[in-house]
């Protein structure tokens, strides 16, 4: 299965610059895997040591956060649209 | 000294601002435009050289200063001449002793202050840290002022950007409360609502930073946020200057983002290592609404991660369910001996009608649960009586007149004779 992963400015350095590439899995695990596999280096920079997703960064599946859904379990239907993106803040 | 090194290589002028460090793994890179740290996601926030001297020096200069933030240069990221920039001068509000709250509530008088942040030019907080976000963005040549927003900034930001002759353009959910859009709006520049919570509002102004249709934008909080972030520090620097140059003993703070509480603890910590104020132990507590209170259950349940939440409160300001800084008030509640809790809305409507029946303040829904929060940490015994403590109201209740409208109005409509006024039981 075959998804668009939108790619933080911060990342691009990776993907030479592209800021949309695409990627394979049914997961967002697979995803993940695949995307290092294309782009080495990038899987480290949004999973930690443990192989979990970094406290500071936001994941969407299409627009559904993955915290809300099932993680790195969440699936990624083909076509889904899969977006990376550092944690911000507002308010107080 | 190589920071000084950084800095200078970009030829920005930020004052003392040296360079940007990651909270987290302490990469540095030089001042920019940036926000999250290449290597592991972390908030990037400022580096200093924090000025030479003594502190009596030191504090003569900021008592010569103007009655504004800017009393406060030295130990912000701006250039030496802020003052004399247009600008909103915010800062410097009240500190009111709350001798009536604090019979209210069983305090020794003497020992309750509101710090009411609702004296600021667009009537919160949010002006201390768009000024500082707007001296950013001068510095890196942005030509529009941006947002994303619960509604006091986009109302900050709008006016900051009229003051200095920039284009605003803000994001806001798209069912505030109708005081916070009309003041968005009202200063000319582009106000989008968006069909989502505060947190999709967010994810969209991330995107949008990363497309070539934000080039040139400095969104105040997003790309501009370790400079904005600084200026919540001058609340603590108030404070403690008001005090006579003491700290407090207990601070009462509300809780979205965690920002606010984050970088106060950074200001108080500033001002022990400068010598300003005496070192002693000070509490920092943190305040949320019930409907929104992710940072609230993860110090109830003993995490140090925050599952984000889907707002549901009146407190609109703190509608923020993945609040970026939340680990960080866990830490700092933590290792202060403070804590987080959290008031339903009933007690937040409460709290704003005691806070101006007991002190003549009206706070928004924000210093509604900052307040509740006090009352509750005081009748369970974590605030003592004899303590000194200072609560925060980050904002004007005229902004959110929808949560007290309902049990608020006149007390009798009469006709203009005295025997009216007799039948009313008011004589």
């Amino acid at each position: 299965m075959s998804v668009n992963v939108r790619i933080p400015t911060i990342l691009r350095t990776y993907t030479g610059g592209q800021a949309e590439v695409t990627a394979e899995g049914g997961t967002l695990a697979d995803v993940l895997a695949d995307l290092e596999k294309n782009h080495t280096g990038i899987g480290a920079r949004v999973l930690d040591d443990q192989g979990k997703l970094r406290r500071f960064v936001n994941v969407y599946v299409n627009d559904d956060d993955v915290r809300f859904a099932s993680g790195l379990e969440t699936p990624t239907p083909d076509g889904a649209g899969v977006s990376i993106i550092p944690a911000v803040a507002g308010g107080c | 000294m190589a920071v000084q090194t950084i800095a200078s290589a970009t030829g920005i002028d930020l004052g003392p601002a040296a360079a940007l460090s990651c909270r987290e793994c302490g990469h540095r890179v030089p001042l920019g435009p940036v926000f999250a740290c290449e290597e592991c996601f972390g908030p990037l926030e400022v580096a200093y050289d924090l000025p030479a001297g003594s502190p009596q020096e030191l504090k003569d200069k900021i008592a010569a200063g103007p009655q504004s933030i800017w009393r406060y240069a030295p130990l912000l990221p701006v250039p030496a001449d802020v003052a004399a920039k247009p600008n909103l001068n915010p800062g410097f509000t009240r500190l009111i002793q709350a001798d009536r709250l604090a019979a209210d509530l069983g305090v020794d008088a003497g020992n309750l202050y509101v710090k009411d942040d609702s004296g600021n030019p667009t009537h919160s907080f949010k002006d201390r840290v768009v000024a500082i976000a707007l001296e950013a963005a001068r510095a890196f040549g942005f030509t529009t002022l941006s947002c994303s927003s619960t509604g006091n900034l986009a109302g900050a930001v709008g006016a900051a950007a009229a003051r200095a002759g920039l284009r605003s353009c803000v994001f806001i959910p798209y069912d505030l409360e109708q005081g916070k859009v009309i003041m968005a709006a009202v200063y000319g520049g582009d106000v989008v609502g968006i069909e989502g919570t505060y947190d999709d509002v967010n994810r969209f102004c991330s995107e949008l930073i990363g497309d070539p249709i934000g080039e040139g934008w400095g969104f105040t909080n997003v790309n501009l946020r370790p400079y904005y972030a600084e200026g919540s520090k001058t609340l603590a620097y108030e404070i403690c200057e008001q005090l006579g140059w003491q700290l407090p003993d207990n601070l009462i703070i509300p809780v979205a983002s965690g920002s606010q509480l984050t970088k106060i603890d950074k200001g108080l910590k500033e001002l022990i290592k400068l010598g300003l104020v005496e070192d002693k132990p000070y509490k920092i507590f943190g305040a949320q609404a019930e409907g929104c209170s992710p940072v609230s259950s993860a110090y109830k349940d003993g995490h140090d991660v925050v599952r984000p939440v889907r707002p549901d409160t009146i407190a609109k300001s703190l509608a923020i369910g993945n609040p970026a800084d939340g680990p960080y008030v866990l830490d700092i509640t933590r290792r202060t001996g403070g804590a987080v809790e959290d008031v339903n809305d009933e007690q937040v409507v409460d709290a704003i009608k005691q806070l101006a029946r007991t002190e003549g303040v009206f706070a928004e829904t924000a210093g509604g649960v900052t307040f509740g929060v006090l009352k509750k940490l005081v009748e369970d015994g974590r605030i003592s009586p004899s303590e000194t403590t200072v609560a925060i109201n980050t904002g004007d209740g005229l902004k959110t007149l929808d949560a007290v409208a309902p049990t608020t109005g006149p007390t009798a409509t009469i006709r203009p004779n005295l025997d009216s006024f007799r039948e009313a039981g008011l004589a």
